[in-house]
């Protein structure tokens, strides 16, 4: 514990949690006023331990949702897991006023910033639309002008995240295009894609492989390999697809 | 039901190390001597410690345990890291 | 800064429950968690075999048919992970380690299990023979899942349960014994959950 506080890396930090915010049923946004916060960039994700009175901790990542230009407070999306240990607590029990112990941010290879430009390709399964947020949340506040697509899959329309909020950043950005596809139902006179992600869909979707697209696609362990190994049969540089899985369960175990 | 995650994931647990930004760092695999981020490589966060593998060859690159206040790091696996400046 | 700090309202998801077949520090767990340390391996059956080498005077192989033919035992006991869970009353089947080696002659003192995937951990062989440890292949009636370690995994539960490799193929037999996967990171050589012993040192 000292060590990490000599070398200032990654120390847990308390944040006050100021809004929740229902996003879909499964999923609420948590925001954290965080005054010692040293800033982040879009897609980097924080630890969040859990101690219980008896001494007893679980901890688990979260992809931070906000922009960095909304520090010092910043905002976790979390889905809840029917059997997770964490999650519950965060979706049910936490409450404006709670105190949420916390480190980050965390990695530098799932980041994006504006001036590393692009054009832009964002692929979300799901929750994994979360740290991609981030990016079109910072894409907005720095007013960058970087020609961006976002391909988004869901099971049905109530279990988009952020519905509202990508309707707007569209309208404000004539260089945001967003397709939205729904696996499991869609309701009647839906103009998006009604089925798992595809060649054809993403042969549609990404930019042509000679403007050599920047990629980042987020999602649950086969959706994410599904889409990175489609955009490389495309033919878009592997170095160029940045890939982030969360687990099966989004959770981590304890493992034997 | 594999817990295959991406090197990124694990970067809280090698920031705790290292002093650099070790998913942006470039590992040669000693074994099929394939050249990657960090970041891009497969990570399984084990409840024992966290293995870093081969993208290609699934071998051991990074092995950490964290254990009663010390931290036990074996790099076998790595012949050659790169470490950007900066 | 954070040392008295807790979580209002968090309690995990531990049981409270006590039992006197619980080690000390373990808790009592009613799923069976899973995670590797590695990518499951697919070994189709047809290639799968259970071998003994190392320091025997003939090596020995058995094929999944072969390994079939071999007498097979029920075994119901408890398993402790070291990561602190415990699971009572697991039903198992399979071949004791006994039977199997009763078919080479050795004069060594320990055994690696190795398996699928490159795992590999490391016991004494007094601690593997007379009733102690089985290659098995079923578990609670059912053909043992792949994320268990399926199609066959060591058992040696009087142990902690990372010596209870997944996926395992075979033994090497050794004079002098070296450490497997997690004991060169730290983990007890030995793994005894009564007596706590989890890590270097223990």
């Amino acid at each position: 514990m000292e060590r990490r506080t000599l070398l200032g890396r990654l120390i847990w930090q308390l944040g006050e949690v100021v809004a929740t915010q229902p996003e879909t049923a499964r999923t609420k946004s948590i925001t954290l006023n965080l005054p010692g916060w040293s800033g982040h960039r879009a897609g980097q994700h924080v630890d969040v331990r859990l101690t219980a009175e008896d001494g007893y901790q679980a901890q688990r990542s979260y992809s931070i949702a906000s922009s960095p230009e909304e520090a010092p407070r910043v905002t976790l999306t979390v889905e809840r897991l029917d059997d997770g240990e964490v999650s519950p607590y965060l979706t049910e029990e936490l409450r404006v006023g709670d105190k949420l112990e916390l480190r980050g941010p965390i990695g530098g290879y799932f980041v994006w910033e504006a001036e590393m430009g692009g054009p832009l390709l964002l692929v979300a399964g799901g929750s994994g639309i979360v740290p991609l947020m981030a990016m079109l949340r910072h894409r907005s506040a720095a007013e960058s002008t970087v020609a961006t697509r976002l391909l988004y899959s869901s099971r049905s329309l109530e279990d988009v995240i952020y519905r509202d909020e990508l309707d707007r950043l569209m309208k404000r950005s004539t260089m945001l295009e967003v397709a939205q596809t729904l696996t499991r139902a869609h309701p009647p006179g839906w103009t998006g894609y009604s089925r798992r992600i595809d060649l054809q869909m993403l042969r549609e979707v990404a930019w042509p492989v000679a403007q050599r697209p920047l990629t980042f696609i987020c999602g649950p362990t086969p959706f994410v390999e599904t889409a990175a190994a489609i955009l490389v049969e495309l033919g878009h540089e592997p170095a160029r697809i940045k890939t982030e899985r969360f687990g099966p369960t989004g959770e981590k175990h304890d493992g034997e | 039901m594999e817990n295959k995650l991406d090197g990124n994931a694990a970067a809280g647990n090698l920031e705790e190390i290292f002093p650099f930004e070790m998913t942006l760092a470039q590992a040669t695999c000693a074994g099929c001597g394939a050249n990657d981020v960090i970041g891009a490589a497969a990570s399984y966060m084990h409840g024992m410690g966290t293995i870093i593998r081969c993208n290609r060859c699934d071998a051991a690159l990074i092995r950490v345990a964290h254990i009663r206040g010390r931290y036990l790091l074996d790099m076998r696996g790595v012949c050659v890291l790169q470490i950007k400046e900066g | 800064m954070s040392e008295n700090f807790f979580s209002r309202g968090f309690r995990g998801r531990r049981k409270s429950e006590l039992s006197e077949r619980l080690p000390p520090g373990q808790y009592l767990e009613r799923d069976f968690p899973v995670l590797s340390a590695g990518p499951t391996p697919q070994t189709p059956l047809a290639n799968w075999d259970f071998s003994i080498v190392g320091e025997v005077d003939q090596p020995k192989r058995w094929t999944w048919d072969e390994f079939h033919t071999l007498p097979r035992e029920t075994i119901t006991l408890d398993i402790h992970c070291v990561t602190k869970w415990s699971k009572l009353d697991t039903r198992w089947e399979g071949v004791s380690l006994e039977t199997l080696l009763a078919q080479v002659a050795t004069a060594a003192n320990y055994v690696i299990a190795f398996c699928d995937g490159g795992y590999t951990t490391n016991l004494p062989l007094e601690e593997v023979t007379e009733g102690k440890a089985w290659v098995v292949d079923t578990y609670e009636g059912e053909p043992l899942a792949p994320e268990h370690g399926g199609p066959a995994r060591l058992l040696v539960p009087h142990l902690y349960f990372w010596k209870s490799a997944k996926w395992v193929r075979g033994l090497r037999l050794i004079d002098e014994d070296e450490p497997g996967f997690w004991e060169s990171l730290g983990y007890n050589n030995h793994g005894d959950p009564w007596k706590e012993e989890r890590y270097w040192g223990d």
